[in-house]
């Protein structure tokens, strides 16, 4: 039994990721159900039938992070899925033809057994909300033809207008009491409505821990770099539903809390700047994004990324009208003007001087407006921008040298604004 | 007091040796770049041209791409800062800059101060940058220098795709092929470079006076093109290659003065 009195956040982050990971490969062995989710599809529904969980959007960025995108990029690369694609999705489809050769011949395949990837099991169900994009529609339909198995989609639609309107939420409610239906059937056990509650209950009280370290990079000068909540967002992906979460983000939030106490910031003395980063991780630069902002004196104090979790809402309401608002009003599910609203808050609460755009290959609905929202948010916060090109796990489509060369330009141009030097 | 500004582009290294500010009292090109001996080279010339020594610099500031590699370097700083420095010095009406180097292509607006107020750059791709004009000229088997020669005898300009260097390569060879002249071909390789520059000096919202800076000013076809395209006067900076190096020899003086 893991003791967690005493551990530092980081070794809890590092714990709980591993024992999800373990508890998948034990239900595996034990002939329980896996489920392979989507990074914001409702973790509600499969915690509450105990069935064990992996999210191969964080599967896919820790492989990345660890620079094994490429040989999976491979494998999905031969398969046909083309470069356009989402690298979220190819890698893990590279990973899911691996070890589908794997459960086949009885062979582990070279490329997986060299691989950093965490070790996890194949589902035996997907679930996929298109809340944050479609491609993760035809990405887990193909996965469940692949391998024969129930796919579960929770339909949500997109906001064109906020707020969002009542029979949405209705439409949704529907959605998820469909999946519970699905699920009575492919568990062949009743839904249990109480733990549903407790689960919503759990899940809350995570969020409102995950929001309360997102609020600490308020600081001027800030206790958290936010690159921070790009590595802890894997419990909220992951276990949000979990109390692993919640330990995990109280124990941060404590940490900082403890260290904005004492004057200990996370720049130490050397904030010079402070940015949002639009968009998501460079994962297999990771290390080098951090490293050349740091070196500028440049902190990261928004990102509206991390933000995508912050799922609350009201834990008692059994019409599950508040879940469905939850789940459908992530920002990049809305219109432009809702879009800049939510960035705004990102600026305007991190104190930040200017901003960076990843216009990331993979993902088309988080790039494709940036040039739009850039020029607006320019014009109201009068704060300057730039925009980079990356992905979140192909390392192809990123050049460590353009990026530097950019985010100076910007830190130079923060700098000038901030002396009062430009106009 | 001395300072000196080191441009080390993909294509060439550049140097620029200030005396109080204000006298450049050398600027040198070396047509290579970054990882090459054409930094130290340039450098060489430079002290040889002005019969100075590295230490009688009060302060360097290295720019472009390889600014990092640099150890002589006391400061580093952005070609982009470097550029609005360098142009606003030698152009203070200046508002716009395009600048065209070997992989970069460019459009800064200035503040009345010259200060940068944006900036946007081409994305991942060599299309409308120097490394286009480079491939060109050798599927044309003409020297760059002779480019602007060519364009200036045109009768038309031919169709040549901005998208990507692949693709215009291919259509360049198949306008060969149908008998359209060189001189013709080079005119829609400039339009080309042009309308991919001038998509991002309107991103920056227009303002002149419009000048053109980096290797490819040199070119008096793309600047008739990008006049065309922009339809107003556009202005080359004088030495264009080396603007990036002066301005980086005045945030030296700068920095030396604080």
């Amino acid at each position: 039994m893991f003791e967690t009195t005493g551990k530092k956040a980081k070794e809890l982050l590092a714990y709980y990721q591993a024992k999800l990971d373990e508890e998948a490969r034990e239900a595996k062995k034990n002939g329980k159900l896996v489920c392979w989710s989507a990074s914001v599809a409702p973790s509600e529904f499969c915690v509450t039938m105990d069935i064990a969980m992996v999210y191969p959007e964080t599967h896919a960025a820790g492989i990345g992070a660890r620079k094994g995108a490429l040989d999976l990029l491979e494998v999905a690369d031969r398969k046909g899925y083309s470069l356009d694609c989402c690298s979220y999705g190819r890698v893990n489809m590279g990973y899911m033809e691996l070890l589908k050769e794997e459960a086949i011949t009885g062979k582990t395949p070279e490329t997986l057994a060299n691989s950093p990837a965490a070790r996890v099991p194949l589902p035996d169900l997907v679930i996929t909300c298109n809340n944050i994009c479609n491609t993760l529609l035809k990405w887990y339909e193909n996965l469940a033809v692949e391998l024969d198995i129930p796919c579960i989609v929770i339909d949500v639609p997109f906001n064109h207008t906020m707020p969002i309107p009542e029979y949405a939420k209705e439409y949704i409610a529907d959605q998820f009491r469909n999946a519970i239906a699905q699920l009575e059937v492919i568990c062949g056990k009743p839904f249990d409505y109480k733990k549903f509650k407790e689960v919503r209950e759990q899940t809350q009280r995570s969020v409102a821990q995950w929001n309360r370290i997102a609020a600490l990079s308020h600081y001027k000068p800030s206790p958290l770099n936010c690159f921070d909540l790009f590595n802890y967002m894997a419990l909220i992906v992951c276990a949000r539903s979990r109390d692993y979460a919640e330990i995990t983000f109280r124990r941060f939030a404590d940490e900082i809390e403890e260290n904005l106490k004492n004057g200990v910031y996370a720049f130490k003395g050397a904030e010079k700047t402070r940015i949002t980063w639009e968009g998501i991780a460079v994962w297999p630069y990771l290390g080098h994004t951090f490293k050349s902002l740091k070196g500028l004196g440049s902190i990261m104090t928004g990102s509206a990324y991390p933000g995508l979790w912050n799922l609350s809402y009201d834990a008692n309401d059994e019409s599950l009208h508040g879940m469905a608002e939850a789940y459908t009003r992530i920002y990049i599910n809305t219109c432009l003007e809702n879009k800049v609203n939510v960035l705004l808050d990102i600026v305007n609460g991190g104190q930040c001087d200017g901003v960076a755009y990843h216009l990331n290959r993979s993902c088309k609905l988080m790039s494709f407006l940036n040039v739009e929202t850039a020029e607006i948010i320019k014009e109201k916060t009068g704060k300057p921008y730039v925009s980079f090109d990356g992905d979140q796990t192909d390392p192809r489509n990123f050049a460590p040298a353009q990026f530097d060369t950019r985010v100076q330009a910007l830190a130079e141009m923060m700098e000038q604004q901030i002396a009062g030097e430009a106009e | 007091m001395y300072t000196m500004g080191i441009d080390v582009g993909s294509a060439s290294s550049k140097v620029v040796i200030l005396e109080n500010g204000v006298n450049v009292v050398a600027a040198e090109v070396i047509q290579v770049g970054t990882g090459s001996s054409g930094p130290q080279r340039a450098l060489e010339k430079a002290f040889e041209v002005s019969g100075l020594k590295m230490e009688d610099m009060t302060k360097i500031v290295a720019t472009g791409y390889g600014r990092f590699a640099l150890k002589e370097a006391d400061k580093q700083v952005s070609e982009i800062s470097c550029h609005a420095k360098g142009i606003f010095f030698l152009v203070p009406e200046a508002r716009t800059i395009i600048d065209i180097g070997g992989q970069d292509a460019k459009a800064i607006r200035l503040d009345n101060k010259g200060f940068v107020k944006q900036f946007f750059m081409n994305d991942k791709c060599a299309a409308g940058t120097g490394r286009f004009l480079d491939v060109m000229a050798r599927v044309l088997e003409i020297t760059l220098d002779d480019m602007a020669e060519y364009d200036s005898r045109a009768t038309e300009i031919a169709s040549i795709s901005s998208t990507c260097t692949v693709f215009a390569e291919s259509e360049v060879i198949s306008q060969l092929s149908k008998g359209v002249s060189k001189e013709n071909i080079i005119a829609g390789v400039h339009q080309s470079v042009a309308s991919k520059a001038c998509g991002l000096a309107y991103r920056g919202g227009l303002e002149d006076a419009v000048v053109m800076t980096g290797g490819v000013a040199k070119n008096a076809g793309v600047v008739r093109a990008i006049s065309r395209e922009l339809n107003r006067e556009v202005i080359v900076a004088p030495n264009p290659q080396t603007t990036g190096a002066l301005g980086a020899a005045l945030f030296a003086y700068e920095e030396a003065k604080r």
